[in-house]
């Protein structure tokens, strides 16, 4: 079974029962991700990244088609996904190492046997001197960091980001977009990455996905072939820009249709 | 301003006030059996509490409000916790709670001092209706804000529903569960004392009635103030409580505003 995806998504279709009838977010989408794969996922806002995610963790099923991941069907709540939401989602009242063990805990497996593992992705993110700390005494970039770690921390077999760095500044999201590369050349994690932004997807992805707004279904699928680790050249070198234009071209037209 | 001129204005504002009550008393010719002057009140506060005699009042007080607190305030979380956890609980409880919701407790009284007799039951039954508003809509509204996304990541574990409140929705309903717990603790003392003119043979309610009877405007006086500090002390009790297990806020608890 060499060529089984590690994510395998077959032509699902989900539809949403709201007061006002029936709405379909999602539409015969098809989305294969290898293993050790960064694929992005970009779109329109209300292009059905949030259910794609909520499919893929088991917390909705499908309507239509299949969605397979490391070879079984997702037919319930599936401990092994790994999730980093939009907002970092820590839980106040623990400390950043608590927080790191949350899926341990709720998975009801010892926490002692984790606590190193714990620390050692702490280390790796760059929050080693503040295990101990409340998510307040952090700022927004240290905290995403922080979920970053937990989404790690039972080893899932794909790791969902939800526009991880959408509610961070200019800045620090530059910056945590070199940080991310470099935490996925560690670990070859098996990424799925959703984001609005253009040169993020880029620049992390080895593939990239791009969704029409509702109901959400696929319109490309571009590879990216560029050499790692990237830097801050490659933003700038034209291939770089070849691919960007053309997602800008895809995202325009997808648009304007509606 | 600095802290210490911020209470320099305190005592200031408490000086004038008490002269004015002081010479106010003395020049307008109201006689002292109808408004006594800060002194004479001082008087009859020390004859209370030299002797002795207004200590089993202060003790009965406590007790009624305290236990009928607890009472009320626990049902109030068990129920409250039970409506947000369930829909079927909330399904029967709900019309309940909104038909005794707008319903003046205190109008009760009456009602149960015929079902619970003159006794002590009769006032920690009153005191623990009255409290159980406030805590069970703060409690059921609270535990329902827990940000939904923290859910879902227990809830993707397959975590069991015990843990998920244990660990997001009832931290997450600190706040709001110790705003009920300030509301009510007010609101209990106010029971107290409307059961304590109603029915009592002791108890501070009781010892304002009585000293009224007798035309005692300083023993009254000395029970209300006495009664203002049980509250005071009170909700400084529950802050104190507040800030020790919501570790996490940095803000202190603020003041809710009760209309009563």
């Amino acid at each position: 079974m060499a060529n089984v995806s590690m994510l395998d998504i077959d032509g699902i279709s989900v539809v949403y029962q709201t007061t006002q009838g029936p709405l379909l977010a999602l539409r015969a989408l098809d989305l294969k991700v290898e293993k050790g794969q960064f694929v992005s996922v970009i779109g329109s806002s209300g292009c059905g990244k949030s259910t794609l995610l909520r499919v893929v963790s088991g917390l909705m099923s499908v309507s239509e088609g299949s969605a397979r991941l490391s070879g079984s069907a997702i037919t319930g709540p599936r401990s092994d996904v790994g999730i980093v939401f939009q907002q970092p989602t820590l839980l106040p009242w623990k400390t950043v190492i608590d927080n790191v063990l949350v899926p341990i805990r709720a998975l009801g497996l010892p926490i002692a046997n984790y606590r190193a593992r714990a620390e050692e992705l702490l280390e790796l993110v760059g929050l080693g001197k503040f295990a101990n700390h409340l998510p307040r005494e952090l700022s927004g970039g240290m905290q995403q960091r922080a979920g970053i770690a937990r989404g790690l921390i039972h080893d899932p077999a794909v790791l969902l980001m939800d526009e991880p760095f959408a509610a961070l500044d200019a800045l620090t999201r530059e910056r945590m977009t070199m940080e991310l590369q470099s935490i996925w050349l560690n670990t070859r994690k098996t990424v799925v990455f959703i984001t609005h932004s253009i040169p993020e997807a880029v620049f992390l992805a080895d593939k990239i996905v791009v969704l029409s707004g509702r109901p959400g279904t696929k319109i490309l699928e571009v590879p990216v072939d560029i050499a790692r680790p990237r830097t801050l050249e490659t933003l700038a070198s034209p291939e770089f820009g070849k691919i960007a234009n053309q997602l800008r071209e895809m995202l325009g037209a997808s648009s304007a249709m509606h | 301003m600095t802290k210490l001129k911020a209470y320099s204005v305190s005592v200031i504002s408490i000086t004038c006030f008490l002269l004015i009550w002081h010479f106010g008393t003395k020049w307008s010719g109201v006689p002292s059996y109808l408004l006594p002057g800060p002194i004479e009140v001082a008087k009859s506060a020390w004859v209370l509490y030299s002797t002795g005699l207004i200590f089993p009042h202060i003790g009965i007080t406590l007790t009624q409000m305290l236990l009928g607190y607890f009472l009320g305030c626990i049902i109030a979380f068990l129920l409250g916790a039970l409506v947000a956890e369930f829909v079927l609980a909330e399904r029967i409880l709900f019309p309940y709670v909104v038909g005794f919701q707008s319903m003046p407790k205190v109008a009760l009284a009456p009602l149960l001092l015929v079902w619970f007799g003159f006794g002590m039951t009769f006032k920690v039954v009153l005191v623990a209706l009255i409290c159980f508003f406030p805590m069970f809509i703060n409690t059921m509204t609270g535990l329902r804000s827990a940000n939904p996304d923290l859910v879902d990541l227990y809830r993707a574990f397959s975590a069991p529903r015990w843990l998920i409140f244990w660990d997001v929705k009832l931290p997450s309903a600190a706040n709001s569960i110790f705003a009920g717990l300030q509301i009510s603790i007010v609101l209990g003392l106010i029971g107290t004392v409307v059961g304590e003119f109603l029915a009592a043979r002791q108890g501070l309610g009781h010892l304002i009635q009585s000293s009224s009877m007798n035309f005692d405007v300083g023993a009254m006086f000395t029970s209300v103030f006495t009664l203002s500090l049980i509250g005071v002390l009170a909700n400084f009790a529950v802050r104190s409580v507040y800030r020790k297990v919501v570790y996490w806020e940095k803000t202190t608890l603020t003041a809710p505003v009760s209309g009563h």
